[in-house]
């Protein structure tokens, strides 16, 4: 049997046959690339060599021993995770070699000695590597008859990772893991012979955003999380596919749940994404799913909500939209499935009537609606994780993949070690720019238009080789001319373009024409041929399609002002956007307002109808990463009783004589039969940069930490416990400047924040703070956001504050 | 056969160690030939010599060198592995204590021949006295010109790093040493890459043991058909012998490799008084025993691979009939559970269980079946392990059993302390228990 000449295989993708190599395991003919590991070319076979330290995406260290196998011509057996393929190999596994059979079956005799063997109690039973390799290829009993040896257990390696140092067989996967992938190398192998365990430096947390990786790849039970240790059995799970609602990076999921109830998370294998890999929000943060929850719909009654049927708050619902007339607006946060947003872009279009909509329920702006109709919607997939794979330089802009999309920051790490070239225009060369060895193109946050515009020649001449990528992030709506000026560079260098949000949902609500001026797929609204296309979709006459409408903050300045009078919100944080408070009052003045959500919210406090809709498992949707790669999931659970924002809406709009269908797949299909745009696009965006008026003494450095006050993460306290820290970062130079003080007290129109202080690489001039972290919620406290001028003092603080005692 | 003391031909100079001493007896003309010689030249002469690796082993040295990718752009590195830390061996360290300038010679030549910019000596941190000379010969090195920029105006530059380490048996492992000087945590590393392409900071590295290096001035100096008249046709020239154990005159006996143990134990003083030779290891206690009835052997590495032995580093323990055989192996044992440096299973808990096995026999515990036991742990370990710890740990037990089984069989009743009495084998009690007198 030949595996690669199989007639049925397209010549696309197949190896030349000079780099091909012919070995015979166990008798079986095969041909394979050159540098092959045996154990991989056995697995193509279908031969399952025992491994434990093995791990196809981590370099082999051939520590365990337990995949020996015999090479004909080799004196000794030989791991088959380390051996590469040379031509005529024979090799003879355990099946065919009693060499090999005895080799094995005697490592995992010594795997066992000291191994307590506590099966019946530990969360790895019945899931277990060492269990089930020690069932095939271990011998029926041990001859051991010492004693164990023993250590205090568990010991927590973070706030959220404990680890069980006598299940532990160090295999080393969790720390190559940590050095090798996450690039967080603070879990090491500590001691030796049996005494070697694994550990960190005294008292100094494994400080990682993927530290959970590692429970899922020890392949024993010593390595367990705080949040599942103890709560169940596998072989009680329900295990059903998913795809993380957390970020734009798009994790494939394995959600397991036991009567009804999700007990944990797990990284799921898409080569093309994540990997096998997720991050610790994703793998951890999934309690807030099951508490808090908005139960029943509400409706408004002398002042006070109260729990309505779903009949009476639809109808009620129905004559406050009719009252409004076409004075009607829909504002979604970033975390709607694509189906859900596409549902409300519709929504908006065919029932109310109006173009008035936005999925941007953070810091936006008319450049950035414009930069993204333009430039990013209609062209999915058309910058992807491979290209960053293989790209010679990467250019970030206004983007910490760390904590901003942080598969992105695991990709480009690997990439980096191919030789990848990161360039950052950032006011902060942070940790996750030290990982990527970066070059840092240091930039006052707010100054990134001009930093574009004047950039090293050197930088923009890497930018023109072929497979060049450009990075922008979210926060370059913040800065006014910074997505132009992306624009004009990309047009310029012809590099690859991506924007990368931070939230699940945006890049499909962009994709589903959640926003004003755009229909589903790019499709600008004042375009009469895609009018017509989307109007003949729907099953209206395109001239009942609206006239572009209003996003952003000129949307809420008409909520205000009461050009609008009804409004339509769907999971929107008030806090998430700088002038949240505008919107507040906005909504205060309104007539009427519908709130669809899964959690109580200031938002859904002050409406007047309030639906309950269901969160990620309990219904099916997709989540479209930063490529534009649609991925699809199925409810968890079927049987949940919960409504879909689609499904919310749909009864909405039959309740308002407009009734279209909400059922997830008919939308996803829909949305499909619509097809891409050939058509003309937005104008690209030319703003120009704004200077600064004001001389400021600082200017305000921010982003969002990965791990932070964000309401998704509520009800998990190991996880939060395993943020860093929220201090405040400046520069050495000005730290000096200030008498190098413990702490600082930065002051904004609203209000001030007091933090311990940081000397980092920050740009002279600057302040970072974690945009909304324990004790530091820009928005709120300060009224401003990223590139304001604040003022910025030394502070005492009280010991426990100053040493980073924060809760 | 006669003994040719060569690098031990002048250590009864106390001044030997000083630059000063050294050069009275010669020291640095081979230097001065070699720079004006061709690099690969002297790869050919060392080649030529035959001359094998002291570290125990005994792979060709030339060999070794002419594996290091030349013209490649990478810098290359000399590492001295003066980790001595096998038990039963002490002949690098004296080497060092007494006659440090060989070495440091030989480190300069070689260097030369490989073209090594930067070579580091590593060397056990537990012997201060040996570290200090070899630093000390270093900085008198570097004062006369000898090691820095341009030595003696040849226009060959070498800086020599003198590094300590922190008390690991695996550092002798030649890749655990590099993982060790680079900073890490010392275990072996995989191979492929072979430190001659890829060692050192990832750079075309040679790595020898001490004795060898201290070998090249010599050999340099008066060419190889006088190394080769030592020795025998495929152990080449002359070997520094450490004899201890039960003997009168335990110490060190640089003869040509082919000596036998009787003759060495003739040197060495012969027995103590009222004692013979029970069992002897020729290298260190990763080599398998062998007997009285092997004491006319000659001393090298074939005849010792075919006894079924090694000759390891030439370090002969002698054992007299007062030893127990159990007790001997668990210590051995005990040391290498010690010195396992965990990274692979077979040792890290082959290592743990033979011992605890062992111990049990030691105190007359052991059982008929845990023999058999043992002897399959033994051979789960040996050709399994990661690296030769655990080949070397796999050792003891079967050479022993080879011709001492009786012993163990009798550990299944009896205590080894039972059928040997500890303190008639001590030798500083000897006086007391044997009642003879050093001669």
């Amino acid at each position: 049997m030949t595996i690669t000449n199989d007639p049925q295989t397209s010549n696309a993708g197949v190896t030349p046959a000079q780099d091909l190599v012919n070995i015979v395991i166990d008798g079986v003919e095969m041909s394979v690339p050159k540098g092959t590991l045996v154990i991989r070319a056995a697995e193509q076979i279908g031969i399952e060599i025992p491994r434990f330290c093995d791990h196809p995406l981590l370099t082999p260290v051939a520590a365990c021993r337990a995949c020996l196998i015999e090479i004909d011509g080799v004196p000794k057996p030989q791991p088959a995770c380390a051996q590469t393929v040379s031509d005529g190999m024979n090799i003879k596994t355990q099946h065919s070699s009693e060499v090999a059979r005895i080799a094995q079956e005697g490592v995992m005799e010594f795997l066992l000695v000291n191994h307590p063997l506590d099966c019946p109690i530990c969360d790895k039973g019945g899931e277990c590597p060492l269990q089930n390799q020690a069932m095939s290829v271990g011998r029926p009993e041990s001859r051991f008859e010492g004693e164990k040896r023993t250590f205090p257990k568990p010991i927590n390696v973070n706030a959220q990772i404990l680890l069980d140092r006598e299940r532990c067989v160090s295999c080393a996967r969790c720390t190559r893991f940590a050095e090798e992938i996450a690039g967080d190398p603070s879990l090491e192998l500590l001691e030796r012979g049996a005494q070697q365990q694994v550990g960190t430096a005294d008292d100094q947390p494994f400080d990682s955003y993927y530290s959970g990786n590692t429970v899922q790849i020890c392949p024993v039970g010593a390595l367990t999380s705080s949040s599942y240790r103890f709560r169940s059995r596998p072989f009680d799970l329900v295990s059903v596919p998913t795809t993380c609602e957390h970020c734009a990076s798009g994790c494939s999921l394995r959600t397991d749940f036991r009567r009804g109830v999700v007990t944990r998370r797990l990284a799921w294998d898409d080569p093309e994404v994540n990997q096998e890999w997720n991050c610790d929000k994703g793998r951890f943060a999934f309690a807030y799913q099951s508490s808090g929850r908005i139960e029943l719909p509400l409706v408004r009654e002398n002042g006070e909500l109260r729990p309505a049927s779903w009949p009476e708050a639809m109808s009620i619902a129905a004559e406050g939209l009719a009252a409004a007339g076409k004075a009607t607006g829909v504002l979604i946060g970033g975390r709607s499935t694509l189906e859900d947003a596409y549902a409300y872009s519709k929504f908006a279009r065919v029932v109310l009537k109006t173009d008035n909509i936005d999925f941007r329920a953070r810091a936006n702006s008319p450049e950035e609606a414009q930069f993204l109709s333009a430039h990013i919607a209609g062209r999915t997939l058309s910058t992807t994780y491979r290209d960053l794979d293989s790209a010679s330089a990467v250019l970030l802009v206004t983007f910490e993949p760390e904590d901003e999309s942080p598969i992105v920051l695991l990709r480009l790490r690997a990439a980096v070690k191919n030789g990848t070239k990161v360039h950052t225009i950032a006011p902060v060369y942070s940790l996750g720019s030290e990982k990527l060895s970066a070059n840092w193109i240091e930039c006052a946050p707010g100054a990134e238009t001009e930093a574009l515009r004047n950039l090293d020649p050197a930088v923009k001449n890497a930018l023109t080789q072929p497979g060049a990528v450009v990075l922008v992030g979210e926060r370059a709506a913040s800065v006014p001319g910074a997505l132009s000026a992306i624009a004009a560079l990309v047009s310029e260098t012809q590099a690859k373009l991506a924007w990368i949000p931070r939230r699940a949902g945006e890049r499909g609500a962009l994709e589903a024409g959640a926003l004003a001026g755009l229909l589903p797929s790019g499709r600008p609204i004042s375009d009469e041929t895609a009018r017509q296309e989307v109007a003949a979709a729907w099953g209206v006459d395109s001239q009942s399609l609206p006239q572009p409408g209003l996003s952003g903050s000129e949307l809420i300045e008409a909520i205000a002002s009461k050009k609008i009078t009804a409004l339509v919100t769907g999971g929107v944080e008030a806090s998430d956007l700088p002038n949240g408070a505008d919107l507040l009052n906005a909504i205060d003045s309104a007539n009427f307002v519908i709130a669809l959500g899964t959690h109580h919210s200031a938002i859904t406090e002050r409406a007047d109808v309030v639906f309950p809709v269901a969160v990620v498992t309990e219904k099916a949707g997709t989540f479209m990463d930063w490529e534009g790669r649609a991925k699809p999931f199925g409810a968890a659970f079927r049987e949940a009783l919960t409504i879909s924002d689609a499904g919310v809406l749909a009864m909405l709009a039959s309740a308002c004589g407009q009734p279209f269908v909400g059922e997830t797949r008919a939308l996803r299909s829909e949305l499909a039969s619509l097809g891409g745009w050939k058509g003309g696009r937005v104008a690209t965006p030319t703003t120009p940069a704004v200077s600064a008026t004001e001389a400021a003494r600082f200017r305000l450095a921010t982003w969002r930490q990965l791990l932070d006050s964000g309401v998704m993460q509520e009800g998990e306290p190991h996880l939060a416990a395993t943020a860093r820290p929220s201090v405040a970062r400046m520069s050495d130079t000005d730290h000096v400047a200030m008498g190098a003080p413990g702490a600082v007290t930065v002051t904004g129109p609203a209000g001030t924040i007091t933090l311990p202080v940081e000397v980092a690489p920050v740009v002279i001039g600057s302040i970072w703070l974690p945009m909304n972290s324990p004790e530091s919620h820009i928005y709120e406290q300060l009224g401003c956001g990223y590139g304001d001028s604040v003022e910025v003092n030394a502070t005492n603080m009280s010991t426990n504050m100053a040493t980073g005692g924060i809760a | 056969m006669k003994l040719t003391p060569v690098i031990t031909e002048f250590w009864d100079d106390p001044q030997l160690y000083t630059l000063d001493g050294y050069r009275r007896h010669g020291g640095y003309q081979a230097l001065a030939k070699a720079l004006k010689s061709d690099p690969d030249s002297i790869i050919t002469t060392v080649k030529d010599s035959g001359l094998r690796g002291r570290g125990g082993a005994g792979f060709p040295t030339g060999l070794k060198w002419s594996f290091v990718p030349q013209n490649d752009g990478k810098p290359h590195y000399l590492v001295v592995n003066a980790d001595e830390s096998e038990p039963g061996a002490c002949k690098d360290i004296p080497i060092m204590i007494a006659n440090p300038h060989a070495l440091l010679e030989g480190v300069i030549i070689t260097s030369y021949a490989i073209r090594a910019n930067h070579a580091f000596i590593y060397i056990r941190g537990e012997v201060p006295q040996a570290i200090r000379k070899v630093a000390y010969a270093v900085q008198q090195a570097r004062e006369a010109g000898l090691i820095g920029k341009n030595i003696q105006g040849s226009g060959f530059d070498l800086e020599v790093t003198v590094h300590a380490g922190a008390g690991a048996y695996i550092c002798g492992e030649e890749t655990a040493l590099l993982d060790s000087l680079e900073g890490y945590r010392g275990q072996p590393r995989l191979k492929p890459p072979f430190p001659a392409v890829a060692g050192l900071y990832a750079s075309p590295t040679v790595i020898n043991n001490v004795e060898t290096i201290a070998n090249i001035p010599y050999i340099v100096d008066r060419g190889v058909e006088w190394f080769r008249q030592f020795g025998t046709e495929k152990s080449p020239g002359f070997k520094v012998f450490a004899v201890s154990g039960h003997v009168k005159r335990p110490g060190i006996y640089e003869a040509p490799l082919g000596i036998t143990m009787r003759e060495l134990l003739d040197y060495a003083g012969g027995m103590r008084d009222g004692s013979e030779v029970k069992f002897w290891i020729p290298g260190g206690s990763s080599v398998p025993m062998l007997t009285a009835e092997h004491l006319d052997l000659p001393l090298t590495y074939e005849a010792m691979t075919d006894a079924g032995t090694m000759l390891g580093t030439g370090t002969p323990m002698v054992f007299d009939q007062t030893v127990s055989v159990v007790k001997a192996v668990t210590r051995w044992l005990e040391f290498y559970k010690h010195e396992s440096c965990g990274k692979c299973t077979p040792c890290r808990e082959g290592t743990y269980w033979i011992t605890g096995v062992l111990e049990k026999f030691e105190h007359g515990h052991g059982s008929e079946p845990e023999l058999d036991t043992l002897h399959t742990l033994c051979g789960q370990i040996s050709g399994r392990s990661f690296c030769a710890l655990g080949d070397a740990a796999a050792t003891p037990y079967p050479g022993a059993m080879k011709y001492f089984a009786d012993e163990f069989r009798a550990a299944t009743h009896t205590s080894a302390d039972s059928q040997f009495d500890p303190t008639r084998s001590y030798v500083f009690s000897e006086a007391v228990t044997v009642g003879a007198a050093h001669s």
